[in-house]
């Protein structure tokens, strides 16, 4: 049976006011597809039936599950080989410069989903020794789902999922197998961290160098994401760096962020012009 | 376009691939096993290879140490594509001479990531 236009409309606004994405209408049937297996699990009749024991507030946990199952966690390593590589010579290099007197640099992937992407920053920065020998380098991954972030901490992947964008060299070098599996080594996995966070809210504490926020922000509403961007700015350095996806771009979105000249594909805080006046 | 060479000796496998390779946008040429694939680069080195490992007359692995001996203007790359997963297997490749290697079962994007490793998409 298909779902009604109101269950749509009630799980779309959950979503939204949970995680600041939109479900565009047009992707109605992915509600249906991501949803069945939960009410199977749960014995629910109908995908109406699910919504209606949402709403009556019985079970939070269950909207919870619906929410993870309506979340899109699709990663892989290096994702966009060409804009690691631009990041990796281009931003850190500046950063390497710019940091040399206290050798510390903070990282932030946010939206980090199973941990692919902050795994692979940790590999760039190993890949590197000669360039970071001496510096403290904290990585921090962050996601929404705690399925996720319980994912990401264990590095564990399957044989379809180590394999998407990562080298054979590093797989080699930097996984362990362990039957159809591959776990990143501890020392891979000593190098980030990871926790729940959700972007509607403050960021974490501290200031970073580097923020990644890929493949996130892409469902958010407008005037959602220009908030978002506005905190992840505030919890940026003024010369920091910030990476979006593929096809993702600051523009028309926020006045928080612009193109790196320096580096095209990358975007540095705007330093706005009462900061500037006071400059000169 | 870029050129690809399928090296499998089943029919269906070289099928698939073909299909993924020309939504790639990828010229397409097929062997057998690894002679034939040899015979193929001599005429015409393609730009990759996507080599299984198991196959008569001649294996992935005897074809990629032929390979070695050849001169070419510019070496083909070579991706190894096949059912093994033990990381002996997949170290042999490597210090054979493979640039990449990939386990089934993979998608389109997969392969793409792969081709990008190595410099050819
Ligand atoms: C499509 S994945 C992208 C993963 C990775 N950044 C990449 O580009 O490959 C999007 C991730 O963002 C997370 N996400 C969605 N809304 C979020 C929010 N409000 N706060 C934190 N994470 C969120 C999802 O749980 C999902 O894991
Ligand atoms: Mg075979």
């Amino acid at each position: 049976m298909e779902i009604s236009d109101g269950a749509v409309r009630i799980l779309a606004g959950l979503l939204e006011a949970r995680t600041g994405q939109q479900l565009a209408i047009g992707r109605r049937w992915r509600i249906d597809t991501a949803l069945r297996p939960l009410i199977a699990k749960h014995d629910i009749p109908t995908l109406d039936d699910l919504v209606h024991r949402i709403v009556s507030g019985r079970s939070a946990a269950l909207a919870d599950e619906a929410i993870e199952a309506l979340l899109n966690h699709e990663t892989f390593f290096y994702r966009d080989l060409n804009a690691f590589r631009l990041l990796d010579e281009q931003g850190m290099g500046r950063l390497h410069a710019a940091r040399a007197g206290t050798q510390r640099l903070r990282i932030w992937s946010a939206g980090c989903s199973t941990g692919q992407e902050a795994y692979t920053i940790a590999m760039m920065i190993a890949d590197r020794p000669d360039r970071w020998r001496g510096w403290t380098i904290d990585i921090l991954g962050t996601d929404l789902s705690p399925a996720a972030i319980e994912r990401a901490k264990e590095g564990r992947y399957s044989q379809f999922e180590i394999q998407r964008g990562l080298p054979v060299t590093q797989m080699l070098r930097r996984f362990d197998q362990d039957g159809e599996h591959w776990q990143a080594s501890s020392l891979l996995r000593q190098s980030v961290r990871f926790r729940v966070h959700n972007l509607l809210t403050a960021p974490p504490v501290g200031m970073f160098d580097v923020v990644l926020c890929r493949n996130v922000l892409l469902y958010f509403s407008p005037d959602v994401r220009t908030l978002v961007f506005s905190r992840i700015a505030s919890a940026m350095q003024a010369d920091a760096v910030l990476m979006l996806g593929a096809g993702e771009t600051v523009m028309g979105q926020t006045d928080a962020f612009v193109s790196d000249f320096e580096a095209r594909g990358l975007y540095r805080k705007r330093i706005d012009a009462t900061a500037v006046a006071a400059f000169r | 376009m870029k050129t690809c060479l399928v090296v499998d000796d089943s029919k269906v496998i070289r099928k698939v691939a073909r299909h993924i390779l020309e939504t790639l946008e990828f010229t397409v040429s097929e062997a057998g096993d690894g002679q034939e694939a040899l015979d193929s680069c001599r005429v015409s080195a393609p730009d990759v290879v996507l080599l299984d490992w198991n196959m008569p007359v001649m294996s992935g692995i005897e074809f990629l140490r032929a390979l070695g001996q050849e001169e070419f203007e510019t070496r083909p790359k070579v991706i190894f594509c096949t059912t093994e997963n033990g990381i002996a297997h997949i170290r042999a490749a490597i210090d054979a001479g493979a640039d990449e290697y990939v386990m089934k079962p993979f998608d389109r994007e997969t392969l793409e990531s792969k081709f990008q490793l190595v410099g050819v998409a």
